[in-house]
């Protein structure tokens, strides 16, 4: 990416506002014809109504998390021709319905922005050092990895 | 002497967030280290049974064959489940 190009990624445990970020991304732009977003919530796996999940614990790796994350975004940056990258990934205890992260990819054309978007999304699922423990009525247990996100992740190498 | 750090469940198994580890005569790696530490008994050998256990060697991903040196970072844990 040259020296135009916006990228910035935050680990924190305040909720963000979608809209300012996309301003904040595109303020005094005119090259950028495409913004490409993902949001991801806060989702009840599923145990069933007598067991709803109450919250989501999200634990990470201080330090590590924002190097791994920034490397992410070199990399797609490396890949596509982007005009600006945003990543925030929250961290703490949410609630269902709370976003969790978001990823803003701009680029001149949709396709870059879309690709980028969804790599970035499929590598911080199996690389950025976050883990989710889920809390029921029974008690906390830890989300398990799931072999579809290293699959997603796995079909960008080539 | 190495910093090793431990993350989620595998933190909880462990019941430390991390500690400062003397490498023992002979560990030059992370998989010799890991087998230093499972070897002190419960509830150590958790870092031995864990599956698919993630190691970075000063917060980068690795290998377990990752050389080793003094001052180092180490941290297991177990696959991630960010985003």
């Amino acid at each position: 990416m040259d020296v135009a190009v916006k990228t910035s990624v935050s680990v924190c445990q305040e909720p963000f506002d979608l809209a300012a970020e996309l301003r904040t991304l595109t303020a005094g732009r005119t090259d950028i014809g495409a913004v490409a977003s993902f949001v991801g919530l806060v989702r009840d796996l599923g145990h069933g109504a007598a067991q709803p999940l109450l919250s989501m614990t999200l634990e990470h790796y201080p330090g590590m998390t924002e190097a791994a994350l920034a490397e992410i975004v070199a990399e797609a940056g490396r890949r596509w021709s982007l005009l600006g990258v945003r990543v925030i990934h929250r961290y703490g205890t949410l609630v269902p319905g709370e976003p969790i992260v978001l990823v803003l990819v701009a680029g001149a054309h949709r396709g870059e922005a879309f690709a980028a978007c969804e790599f970035i999304m499929d590598y911080l699922k199996t690389r950025a050092p976050f883990w989710k423990k889920e809390a029921t009525a029974a008690g906390g247990s830890w989300v398990d990895a799931r072999d579809a996100d290293d699959a997603a992740a796995s079909r960008w190498s080539s | 002497m190495v910093k090793v750090l431990y993350f989620a469940g595998l933190r909880e198994a462990l019941g430390t967030a991390g500690e400062d580890i003397a490498l023992a005569a002979g560990v030059a790696d992370i998989a010799a280290l890991r087998r230093q530490l499972a070897a002190r008994g419960e509830p150590w050998p958790a870092l031995a049974r864990t599956r698919n256990l993630r190691v970075a060697l000063n917060q980068t991903l690795v290998d377990e064959s990752a050389p080793l040196a003094d001052g180092d970072e180490v941290a297991f844990f177990p696959p991630v489940t960010g985003g």
